[in-house]
């Protein structure tokens, strides 16, 4: 075989590189290692721990805040299944929480330590992932529904048909979401979105096929479409809907009558968190109503401690997007794990990605 | 004694990292292929091949064959547009052969996944594209590019042209040019030495490149995501989705397997292409 010349070349360039990463990497591990500081390690979503709520338990407690994030409930399950320790802090969605308590990988939460806990509504406590929250509080919530441009889609849409209508094709995005999507689908012809039988999932599964040469795009970050005006419709979820709003206030948000899903993202301690009294501590700091107050203006979802709503600026308190109505919560449902029937919910889903 | 000692010294590193980061997560996934799918993630220990069986569902092999044509179009254009370049650039002043080969891996200094967002920025329908041929053509309907078949295409071809150009220039570079100047005064017209002579010198290139182009385009992922707005599925989707969203690891494992087996097999068409090359030069 021929030499590469150019293989000597690179390959010294490399090595100078890797060199240089190595002394950045030792600098920064020497500078690191001299203070005594506490480290607490929060292993969160993108965009749900802001730098104010950071910073200010640093300050108060003397320690410093790590932050790591994930992309979805299951990277979770995958690296704490895989051994992932050192984790802190993490915020499973409901049905994570259940599955991560079935597995063990929870630690029970001390309520002596997180007295704040009395601030948080009973609306949002003993839900069926944690019927008496030992491991879970309530972080957020929120709902999927769909976001639209009043500016665009008139009359406005209050079913999921909206999404099934030709008038606009390639103007709309889908979650890129399994259960989400065919969710929609399930509720559209009336069924429920949790449901086992397998004739059901292939009928939503047959709807979402016809639907897809309409849709422009499936994607989770709705954000950033609706504000490029890129679509003029998304199905989303109601924390994404509102940030758009603050660059497009041409954006509303509906729940289809047909009803969709709600969620809870919880605040938990795995088991082998090494730092677990100061985690504690942090639940309780979130839980101060001035502290949750922050999460919601960043988030954009709905606080669970009544009285942040004090500290909150006057749109946020009340919002029709953020806050459903009885009756509007009274459609919704839970996405629950449906254990092995999963299998029929992957095999639907990946049968209308390879469309 | 004492060389085999400097060799084990030498080599220790290199061994033990393969072993430790290569060869045991290879081990562990050939095990996990043939375990059960654990209810709330991670796997039962019962032994099954069943998630081999599935790879022959009419499903999977669609999106495989989708994965491997796309993969053959990708090398075919990489090398269709890399040959002529590596070509010139062989042939070019050596004062300036560097500098252009620099700029060939220039982009690698940014990162892959930032220049496949500017592919978005380029080809989505209020984008660099369709604005620059509204300008130019009267009455012009943008073109929906972006979240195509076409989009993820480009997006590969863009992404692996260099690992197809670097070898190629290699295999040019060493060319001796008194062979072609023979061909010709034997008579062989300037076409007739390329094939004959140009091409078969620089065959091991054609297939280095090649392989370095099929073997991470078959697998990609990320590009079809991205690119393909999550509308186009390719096999390396369907293995990551396996291990997130549809928390199936055995048959993400036994699919990465399958994955792994044909480019086994391309690794040694490619060898023996290579030998037969070879020999051909001896006799």
């Amino acid at each position: 075989m021929r030499k590469f010349s150019i293989a000597s070349f690179s390959l010294q360039t490399v090595l100078k590189r890797y060199m240089l990463f190595g002394f950045i990497l030792l600098a920064l591990f020497i500078g690191d290692s001299d203070g005594q500081k506490q480290q607490l390690n929060v292993f969160t979503w993108a965009g749900y721990v802001s730098g104010d709520i950071r910073e200010g338990f640093e300050k108060e407690f003397g320690v410093s805040v790590l932050v790591d994030t994930y992309a979805s409930n299951e990277d979770l399950l995958a690296k704490l299944l895989a051994g992932a320790t050192g984790y802190d802090i993490i915020m499973p969605s409901d049905y994570m929480v259940s599955i991560l308590i079935k597995q063990n990988l929870l630690a029970e939460l001390h309520r002596d330590t997180i007295p704040n806990f009395q601030n948080i509504s009973p609306l949002f406590l003993g839900k069926y992932y944690d019927t008496e929250n030992r491991y879970s509080v309530p972080y957020t919530f929120g709902t999927a529904g769909i976001a639209y441009d009043s500016a665009v889609v008139s009359p406005p849409p209050d079913s999921w048909a909206v999404l099934w209508d030709k008038k606009y094709k390639n103007q709309f995005s889908m979650l890129d979401d399994q259960r989400e999507t065919l969710g929609a689908a399930l509720k559209l012809l009336g069924y429920s979105l949790n449901t086992t039988d397998a004739k059901q999932v292939k009928a939503a599964k047959e709807k979402l096929i016809a639907q897809k040469p309409l849709v422009k795009q499936y994607k989770s970050e709705a954000e950033e479409l609706l504000i490029a005006g890129d679509v003029v419709m998304a199905h989303c979820w109601s924390g994404d809907a509102f940030r758009a709003t603050e660059t497009r206030p041409t954006i509303r948000y509906v729940i289809p009558k047909e009803g969709s899903s709600q969620f809870i993202d919880a605040v938990c301690i795995p088991k082998s968190a090494p730092h677990k009294e100061l985690a504690e501590q942090f639940i309780n700091y979130l839980l101060r109503p001035e502290v949750n107050a922050k999460i919601t203006t960043f988030t954009k979802y709905g606080t669970c401690v009544p009285t942040a709503k004090e500290y909150l600026p006057e749109h946020l308190r009340e919002h029709k997007f953020i806050y459903p109505t009885k009756e509007v919560l009274e459609s919704l449902e839970w996405l629950k794990d449906p254990g092995d029937f999963t299998r029929h919910y992957n095999r639907a889903w990946e049968e209308i990605k390879a469309k | 004694m004492r060389r085999n000692y400097q060799l084990f010294i030498l080599l220790f590193p290199v061994v033990f990292w393969l072993v430790c980061f290569f060869l045991l997560p290879l081990v562990s996934v050939f095990i996990y292929s043939f375990l059960e799918r654990g209810t709330y993630g991670g796997v039962r220990w019962n032994i099954t091949p069943e998630n081999y069986e599935r790879l022959f569902d009419r499903l999977y092999l669609g999106i495989l064959w989708r994965s491997v044509s796309t993969a053959l179009i990708c090398t075919s254009v990489c090398l269709l547009l890399g040959y002529p370049f590596a070509y010139y650039l062989a042939r070019y002043q050596p004062k300036w052969r560097n500098v252009l080969l620099l700029l060939v891996v220039v982009p690698f200094w940014t990162n892959f996944l930032i220049r496949t967002y500017a592919w978005i920025l380029i080809l989505r329908t209020k984008g660099l594209l369709n604005s620059l041929l509204a300008t130019l053509i009267p009455n012009f309907h943008p073109l929906e590019l972006l979240n195509t078949p076409l989009a993820v295409q480009i997006g590969l071809v863009y992404g692996y042209l260099p690992f197809m150009i670097l070898p190629l220039y290699a295999a040019l570079e060493q060319l001796d040019m008194s062979l072609i100047e023979a061909a010709q005064d034997l008579g062989a017209s300037p076409r007739r030495a390329f094939w004959h002579v140009t091409v078969p010198l620089s065959l091991p290139g054609i297939l280095a490149g090649s392989m370095l182009v099929f073997i991470p385009t078959v697998g990609a992922f990320l590009t079809p995501d991205l690119l393909g707005g999550g509308k186009v599925s390719y096999i390396g989707n369907v293995v990551e989705r396996q291990f997130k969203s549809a928390r199936d690891w055995p048959f993400g494992s036994a699919l990465s397997f399958m994955l792994m087996g044909i480019v086994l097999v391309g690794t040694v068409l490619y060898f023996r292409a290579l030998q037969g090359s070879e020999e051909s030069h001896a006799s």
